[in-house]
């Protein structure tokens, strides 16, 4: 009995705290809505049934979160900082990077957008098979770039270089690329870096850029231990734009 | 009610092939790597299946809702009939989209205010700089630099202007800032960019944007219509480093006009 209680509890603080960061989009709409367009809303119904699962949703997947991946994940990404091997540590980096990102639901959001609106603008065939393999491919090259990016991140936590010119050299990267890569791309290589870094990777990432920091002698987990969001924010605008050069 | 069972089933199918290979990761170096048994086997079983659940609840929801009201609140303001003008005969002005601008910039503000990810970055960062940075202030900064960001995202969108010119202008910007700034900031600025956009943002503000460009006249959604989330995530870096500049630029002239008085008093 007390243990369903409890259950209940923590889910009633997610559902209050999901409510909370729907509601400024929801005020700003209805503002919209009824001073300026001032016009009825189509299909009322279904957003509010959608409105409702959405919420229902982050509060099952952040609980979901907080029990299973987020302290397994820390306590991982802490026991292969103290481990030493340098080999282990950077195919766990690797491995974090792109399995977060393989789950992260913006990302799944994006793609399925992105290859529905390269199907209208008729770079693809609009059937669903093509649709859902464009869709597949950008997410796997997007995952593919987070765990490289998470491993040069801890290559250099582990030597220490400065964050600005491991970024710096990233804008290279992504100025250069931008001249290359086909125009109908680089909308969406731009708008993945964003889109990566969201409610899985950031805890989980963070967690092992400061536990690392932490662990090795001469580096300071706020100084050193943070730069690995930025880092996973930066390669796939790179990576997506050279998967538009090949696609 | 049977489509939505449906499409909630199917959904959840796919989901569990987008779960399955962190769960598997994560077992494999477990197990194999650090030859250890988690604590809390069932607990964190049963997380996952959770996991499963709510990402499939949720991308449903996105499809029903955040997605069509994106689209929607787009298609109403661009709409010829509510902007008048020369908008009627299929001309576009850019500032005939002053509400797309503020509709924008509002949608960028209240949900980065808001942002559980960014509050907890706040914190941190005050905590570093020793309180000469606050939280608050640096929350506000961010959702400010968002709220321009989206709304000059947005302009960018209706003028048609290439997106790579921008956000080229906005890495210089970053790197002249970076050479002031104080360099336990810099990390912190970098990943600000990315903590803002979040689950809920990133669809509605996405939509928009593809909303947006396929309304105007003249515009394409696969060449204009993306790009307002890199513009969300590039000027937070700006704002928190602009922050900071101006704070550590605070203390120091404070610092100094203590200084002063301590001299006056001495002598």
């Amino acid at each position: 009995m007390g243990e369903i209680l409890k259950i209940a509890k923590g889910l009633s603080r997610l559902f209050l705290d999901a409510v909370r960061d729907l509601l400024p989009i929801i005020l700003v709409i209805a503002f919209f809505q009824a001073v300026v367009i001032r016009q009825p809303f189509p299909n009322l119904g279904e957003i509010l049934i959608g409105t409702v699962l959405v919420i229902l949703g982050l509060v099952f997947f952040v609980r979901g979160l907080e029990m299973g991946l987020f302290p397994l994940g820390e306590s991982m990404a802490q026991a292969f900082a103290r481990k030493g091997s340098v080999v282990w540590l950077l195919a766990f980096a690797f491995a974090l990077g792109f399995g977060t990102t393989v789950a992260e639901p913006a990302l799944i959001a994006v793609a399925a957008e992105a290859a529905k609106t390269a199907a209208e603008g008729g770079l693809i065939q609009s059937d669903e098979q093509t649709l859902d393999d464009y869709a597949y491919g950008l997410r796997m090259t997007v995952a593919l770039s987070v765990g490289f990016a998470i491993v040069i991140g801890v290559v250099r936590i582990v030597k220490g270089w400065p964050i600005q010119w491991v970024i710096i050299a990233g804008y290279i990267g992504v100025v250069v690329l931008t001249f290359f890569a086909p125009p109908e791309i680089v909308g969406i290589a731009y708008d993945s870096g964003g889109v990566t870094t969201s409610t899985i990777t950031v805890p989980l990432v963070t967690a092992l850029g400061v536990g690392l920091a932490t662990s090795i002698r001469g580096r300071n987990p706020m100084t050193d231990g943070f730069g690995l969001i930025a880092f996973a924010s930066l390669t796939p605008m790179m990576f997506v734009m050279v998967y538009g050069m090949v696609y | 009610m049977m489509e939505l069972f449906d499409h909630l089933l199917r959904t959840g199918w796919a989901t569990l092939f987008d779960v399955v290979p962190i769960a598997a990761i994560l077992m494999f170096f477990q197990v194999a790597v650090l030859r250890k048994v988690p604590p809390n086997p069932k607990r964190i079983a049963v997380g996952f299946l959770y996991v499963l659940i709510g990402l499939t609840l949720f991308l449903v929801g996105l499809e029903m809702a955040l997605f069509p009201v994106g689209e929607t609140m787009a298609r109403q303001l661009t709409d010829p009939a509510f902007l008048g003008g020369d908008a009627l005969l299929g001309k576009v002005n850019w500032q005939d989209y002053l509400w797309v601008y503020a509709f924008a910039a509002a949608i960028g503000f209240a949900t980065t205010a808001a942002e559980p990810s960014l509050i907890a970055v706040a914190l941190k960062a005050e905590q570093i700089s020793g309180g000469s940075i606050r939280a608050f202030g640096l929350r506000m900064a961010v959702a400010i630099g968002v709220a321009v960001g989206v709304s000059l995202g947005a302009y960018r969108i209706v003028s048609g202007t290439p997106l790579h010119w921008y956000i080229i202008a906005g890495y210089v910007v970053v790197i002249v800032q970076t050479i002031w700034a104080s360099k336990f900031i810099v990390a912190l600025a970098y990943d600000s960019g990315g903590v803002t956009t979040s689950t809920v943002t990133v669809p509605v503000v996405t939509a928009l944007g593809l909303g947006l460009a396929s309304t105007i006249p003249g515009r394409s959604p696969i060449l204009d219509g993306f790009g307002l989330i890199a513009f969300a995530s590039l000027f937070p870096i700006m704002a928190v480093l602009a922050y900071a500049n101006i704070a550590e630029w605070l203390q120091r002239r404070n610092h100094e006009r203590d200084r002063e008085r301590e001299k006056e008093s001495n002598s």
